[in-house]
């Protein structure tokens, strides 16, 4: 019976040792108070029960708060774009999904968004597709690599790429990458044109305004958040896995093959659909750098056109009509649940795999 | 910055002088003007300073820099006034306007009976009309960028088989007839349009259907809807895109390609060729008709971009002033008019530098009587 009050009231004891006396005082108004709320008499049966004081109710109903909130926020979010989308959809003259055409006058409504959707995957998808493989060499340099003195304001550096405004990115991808890589795009046009990616587009290569621009300023956006998640999955490969292999003679680029990659590939995975969800959303940068078009979109790198979200900043300045102003929101729907349901696919990989937990 | 520091002292000066007069007339000399060009208008009228000390307008974007140089003669000439100018669009002009947010709305086309903005004006100023003023007229250029080719001619047909992609290379034979004696380079033609929607594309397009309908065969509207090039963001975008590439063409408000130091085609109505700049411009304001009634200066457009005058550089935006005829309270009316009055005397001086028109003689005598009728 003795020895239950002992583990339950580790502190008591050991703040009367440290010869604390505000200390003991303050133990003292807690239990205290605790009796004088009802509380169970000290002693008896209070180590079965958990103990509950006024700050752990303030704080759990501090962070159910914060918790609700943000779902609901969600949810607010989501149910204000069905409301203003719904009146436009209804006047839609054109299959939403399925029409290539924009035409958002009031009075005139006929807009599809597939075509805006196919030039966000596209460029997202090449950002990608460029993204992760560098970024995965920065993420193995600085964990496996790079003496540990060198790694930690290496690692800064990288984090602070994500501190850039993307504004800048866009001035930076429409005044000096377009011109700079102008003429590469030139020599892929010219010698791999007959591929359909680098097939001659609707945007002039000399000016450089193409997805193949806007989708290396994105990839260089992407970087610092691939690498620092894929970072800290790397370091976390267990040190007795990569002794093992070291111990068994691996070489250092075996050990990452055999213990780090199999290790960190979920995590690495869901970091690069994370970065997926954040250029599928990229406006500023994108509506800068790429050239709107009237023609469809021709599945080539060197196609001009509009993501979903850079077409609604393009308008949103001469939004007067919310019949109009709907037909935007209602492709802001479209971009909002396909990010959800990448994000969702980012944190499954991640749900999958109980080591990360 | 010089320029504008010159200018302030001298309209100071010309302040000092007013206020020694008694509210005299004021010498409207163009201070700091550099455009000689620029022909400044010579009536000048009594400012009656007072009433409301803080004004506030909203509109179009595109008589920004405009309403900067207004209400900066508008602070000398009634010091302790002042105007406050949000530029987020003619639409939330007109709304905020007829809301009877704002004491002045500013748009680029005039209040339009079919979308019900002519009664809704009408309850905010008390059961009076509006009345739309065009206070800010600026030319708009088509700029171009070609190898070797400096002062390009176009008339209103070919510009519009540029634009919808009829003329596809700058040595096109329908070039090359307005350009005798210049060798135009085999490259494509490139056009660059306004991929945001905008009143200047709008004002371009209502030029091509009103000179050239055959030949553009499109209709008019804020959206682009000639068929071919890419659009850039806002005018800066289209400037910038004109002088990255080769071969390109595209339409801009006057101070963008004075900024970007652009070339700028000169457009022949069948009179001769005629210079973008505030002359020709300035010819087609006087030229323009009027189709409002009494006070109301709404600009028959049709007509101005169809002139065939000599002289007369036909793609002008014109920008309105939307006020009430009656029906403020006495302090801000007498704010409004006071300036509306300086903006249509002192304000004209530094407006070609700016990128846009002073107004002339005959036109600013029309506005100024419907100025002083406001009440």
């Amino acid at each position: 019976m003795s020895e239950p009050v002992s583990v339950g009231r580790p502190v008591a004891p050991r703040g009367s040792r440290g010869g604390s006396a505000s200390n003991t005082a303050a133990e003292a108004t807690i239990s205290s108070n605790e009796q004088g709320a009802g509380g169970p008499p000290p002693g008896t049966a209070a180590p079965a029960k958990v103990i509950t004081r006024p700050g752990d109710r303030i704080f759990k109903a501090l962070t159910v708060g914060s918790g609700v909130f943000v779902v609901a926020m969600i949810v607010l979010i989501g149910v204000f774009l069905l409301i203003q989308a719904i009146p436009s959809l209804m006047e839609n003259q054109s299959n939403f999904l399925f029409s290539r055409d924009w035409n958002a006058e009031p009075g005139d409504l006929a807009f599809g968004v597939l075509d805006l959707l196919l030039v966000t995957v596209f460029s997202s998808v090449f950002a990608l597709l460029i993204a992760m493989p560098v970024s995965l060499g920065i993420a193995l340099f600085l964990t496996q690599y790079a003496p540990r003195r060198l790694a930690r304001p290496f690692s800064y550096i990288v984090d602070l790429l994500a501190a850039v405004p993307s504004i800048i990115y866009g001035l930076w991808g429409a005044y000096v990458l377009a011109p700079a890589i102008a003429p590469f795009s030139v020599w892929l046009n010219e010698n791999l044109g007959f591929l359909p990616i680098f097939a001659k587009g609707s945007s002039d290569l000399g000016i450089g305004q193409t997805i193949f621009t806007a989708s290396i300023v994105l990839a260089v956006m992407l970087l610092p958040i691939i690498t620092a998640i894929s970072r800290e999955v790397f370091d976390r490969t267990p040190t007795m896995q990569v002794e093992g292999a070291l111990a068994l003679g691996a070489t250092k680029w075996e050990v990452i093959r055999t213990t780090v990659l199999p290790f960190g590939k979920a995590g690495y995975i869901s970091a690069s659909m994370l970065g997926l969800g954040r250029a599928l959303g990229e406006t500023i940068a994108v509506m800068i750098i790429l050239s709107s078009t009237t023609t469809n979109f021709s599945f080539s790198l060197f196609d001009g056109g509009d993501t979903i979200a850079s077409k609604i900043a393009r308008a949103a300045q001469e939004f007067n009509d919310p019949r109009g102003a709907g037909a935007y929101i209602a492709a802001g729907l479209v971009l909002f649940v396909l990010t959800f349901i990448v994000n969702a696919f980012a944190r499954s990989i991640i749900a999958g795999h109980k080591e990360y937990e | 910055m010089n320029i504008k520091r010159h200018a302030s002292v001298l309209s100071l000066i010309a302040a000092g002088a007013l206020a020694l007069t008694a509210c005299g007339s004021d010498a409207n000399t163009p201070a700091g003007s550099n455009n000689s060009a620029a022909p400044a208008p010579t009536q000048t009228a009594a400012v009656e300073c007072g009433g409301k000390k803080g004004l506030v307008a909203e509109g179009s974007s595109a008589q920004k820099g405009a309403i900067e140089a207004f209400t900066a003669a508008y602070v000398t000439a009634c010091p302790g006034q002042q105007l406050a100018y949000t530029p987020s669009g003619s639409g939330a002009g007109v709304k905020q306007f007829n809301a009877g947010i704002v004491d002045i709305g500013g748009s680029d086309s005039a209040l339009s009976k079919s979308k019900g903005e002519v009664e809704a004006a009408a309850t905010r100023c008390k059961g009076n009309p509006a009345w739309n003023l065009p206070m800010v007229f600026g030319p708009v250029g088509i700029a171009y960028k070609v190898d070797g080719v400096t002062d390009l001619v176009l008339n209103a047909e070919v510009t519009a088989k540029i634009f919808n992609g009829t003329v596809a290379k700058w040595n096109d034979p329908a070039v090359a007839a307005l350009n005798p004696g210049k060798t135009l380079p085999d490259t494509a033609v490139t056009v660059i349009y306004r991929g945001d929607e905008s009143g200047t594309t709008d004002n371009f397009q209502k030029y091509l259907v009103a000179a050239a309908k055959a030949a553009w065969g499109k209709e008019a509207g804020k959206k682009f809807n000639g068929g071919v090039g890419q659009g850039a963001q806002g005018s800066a975008g289209v400037a910038d895109a004109i002088s990255a590439g080769t071969g390109t063409i595209g339409y801009i408000e006057w101070s963008y390609i004075q900024d970007k130091k652009l070339s700028a085609a000169k457009i022949d109505s069948g009179a001769g060729p005629v210079e973008l700049g505030a002359e020709g411009a300035g010819k087609a304001i006087n030229a323009a008709k009027l189709k409002g009634e009494g006070n109301d200066l709404v600009i028959d457009l049709d007509a101005l971009y169809a002139s065939k005058e000599a002289g007369v550089y036909p793609l002008v935006l014109a920008t309105y002033e939307i006020v009430c005829s009656k029906g403020y309270d006495a302090d801000t009316a007498k704010a409004v008019k006071a300036f509306l009055t300086t903006a249509a005397t002192t304000g004209q001086a530094t407006l070609a530098d700016a990128g846009y028109v002073p107004l002339p003689n005959e036109f600013q005598a029309k506005l100024l009587t419907a100025i002083k009728a406001i009440s």
